[in-house]
């Protein structure tokens, strides 16, 4: 590997211990938004349906659910872990951790850090840097970074479409207890205004056309273009590759751009299913890939968050996977697990209805 | 506001964490201290499965003060496969009718408000039929 100082390589070497994802049941399917906002006019549309929480579900429950499936795999003492960190833009609180109710939850608290992270879509990857760095300094043996939303879309706008909740959980530990090794990670960030919410808004708002090639398309690609050459890698190195997904087009686009087949970025690619899960929406690709990937098998995933930035893992899968995927549910199970639901039962469960 | 109560009892609430007794073995929840089968002192900490079935349930359409948003809604008796009996709302039921002996799974959930829009949330238990 040549040498490069860009690179974010922790000293000591660490990899992915454990992971689990999380989907809630019910589906609303794009047509359905069309039906109310465009008198049906299907053509052209995003995705297929997108993942809807039901009436007691919020970023902390659904991220209870996931770390404990991570942990199922894992299977270390929750006491040994030293970390939780959350990424998320829908936290439930706007000022109380979600972080520390999950670390109860699981058992991890009192001895452990813990902090919500943002940074719209790219949050949950940069809670696993940062586990990597607690991990990789020998500070912590194991670090729970997790990137769970229940996005909102405001009536009507194409984001409506989408923006959907699920997520997922990665317990990071040494490299040689992992079931995948993260070689290294790359961040690209700059100050793009693509897509911001303002603080007291519900909604988000977007810059039109100014979403794709300034904003993903740009950073995603110099991302993944500067992770392999400093790995010397290409694309014909990676059995798989996921890229942000929030909608089909973009990842499909982005993976053309940098030399990846529609093949290899197949089983990541599920917000055709699910939607956009903003911080969830890279990371669970990973899950849904490390579901089928064998030992040996090399991952590239880039995540990213408007605003805007990109975080790059060069990722290879150990044997210790085979003898610890099943021990959890995977995420084509709760994909499989599935309700539809219309524009009024999506309605009352985002709270679009007022009780009083 | 009853924040001190939601606080003591989060341990049990949010992740099925009863007790063991030492004496006898039986499983305890809710946590009491003391042994229901050898009245022992039971203060050893137990983490259930959260595994269980069905043993009675009923729909509620008319829901009390706090739940009124959530209705209708089904709340269960679920027999532990440890061997208590824990009253839980069931959630993720889909088109799925509700029968006795199903099996079902404990999820944490939002359970509700402690107040208004400005109170704390709180978590707990439920239950869902067995995934997989
Ligand atoms: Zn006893």
């Amino acid at each position: 590997m040549t040498e490069n100082k860009t690179l974010l390589k922790p000293s000591r070497p660490v990899g992915i211990v454990g992971y689990g994802a999380y989907v809630p049941r019910y589906r609303l399917p794009a047509k359905e938004v069309a039906r109310m906002w465009t008198g049906g006019r299907a053509a052209g549309l995003p995705i297929k349906e997108k993942a809807v929480p039901g009436l007691d579900e919020d970023v902390i429950t659904m991220s209870i659910e996931a770390a404990r499936n991570a942990m199922k795999r894992a299977e270390i003492d929750p006491a040994e872990i030293r970390a939780v960190w959350i990424g998320s833009e829908s936290h439930p609180y706007a000022v109380k951790p979600s972080s520390t109710i999950v670390a109860e939850a699981i058992g991890a608290a009192p001895h452990v850090q813990a902090a919500d992270m943002e940074f719209a879509c790219k949050a949950g990857t940069e809670a696993m840097v940062m586990a990597m760095g607690l991990v990789g300094s020998s500070m912590a043996r194991y670090a729970l970074a997790i990137g769970m939303d229940t996005a909102q879309g405001k009536p009507g706008d194409a984001l409506e479409y989408t923006a959907a909740a699920g997520g997922a959980a990665f317990i990071i530990g040494p490299a040689e207890e992992s079931l995948a090794v993260i070689n290294a990670s790359y961040s690209f960030v700059t100050d793009t205004p693509d897509f911001w919410r303002r603080e007291h808004q519900i909604y988000p708002e977007h810059g039109q056309r100014f979403t794709g090639d300034p904003a993903y398309f740009r950073h995603i690609t110099e991302a993944g273009k500067t992770l392999m050459e400093a790995a010397g890698t290409s694309a014909k190195d990676y059995a798989w590759a996921i890229f942000h997904q929030p909608n089909t087009k973009f990842p499909q686009k982005a993976a053309q751009m940098l030399g990846f087949s529609p093949e290899q970025i197949a089983p990541g690619l599920l917000s055709p299913v699910i939607g956009n899960t903003y911080a969830g929406a890279a990371i669970i690709g990973l899950t849904a890939t490390l579901d089928i990937a064998r030992p040996g098998d090399r991952i590239l995933v880039v995540s990213f968050g408007s605003g805007a930035g990109s975080d790059a893992f060069d990722i290879v899968v150990t044997d210790k996977l085979l003898e610890r995927r099943d021990k959890a549910l995977k995420t084509q199970d709760y994909i499989a697990r599935r309700t539809e639901i219309d524009y009024a039962a999506y309605a009352r469960y985002r709270g679009k209805i007022r009780m009083k | 506001m009853e924040i001190p109560r939601h606080w003591r009892l989060k341990q049990q609430r949010y992740g099925l964490v009863g007790e063991v007794c030492p004496h006898c073995q039986v499983k305890v929840f809710p946590p009491r201290d003391v042994c229901p089968n050898c009245g022992g002192e039971a203060r050893t900490p137990y983490t259930f499965s959260g595994r269980g079935e069905v043993y009675s349930y009923t729909t509620i359409y008319e829901a009390p003060a706090g739940f009124e948003d959530k209705a209708p809604y089904t709340v269960a008796l679920v027999k532990l496969e440890e061997g208590p009996l824990v009253t839980a709302q069931l959630t993720d039921l889909g088109d799925k009718p509700v029968e006795i002996g199903m099996p079902v799974e404990m999820v944490t959930r939002r359970l509700r408000q402690d107040g208004d829009d400005r109170s704390i949330l709180i978590y707990g238990y439920k239950f869902r039929p067995v995934m997989n």
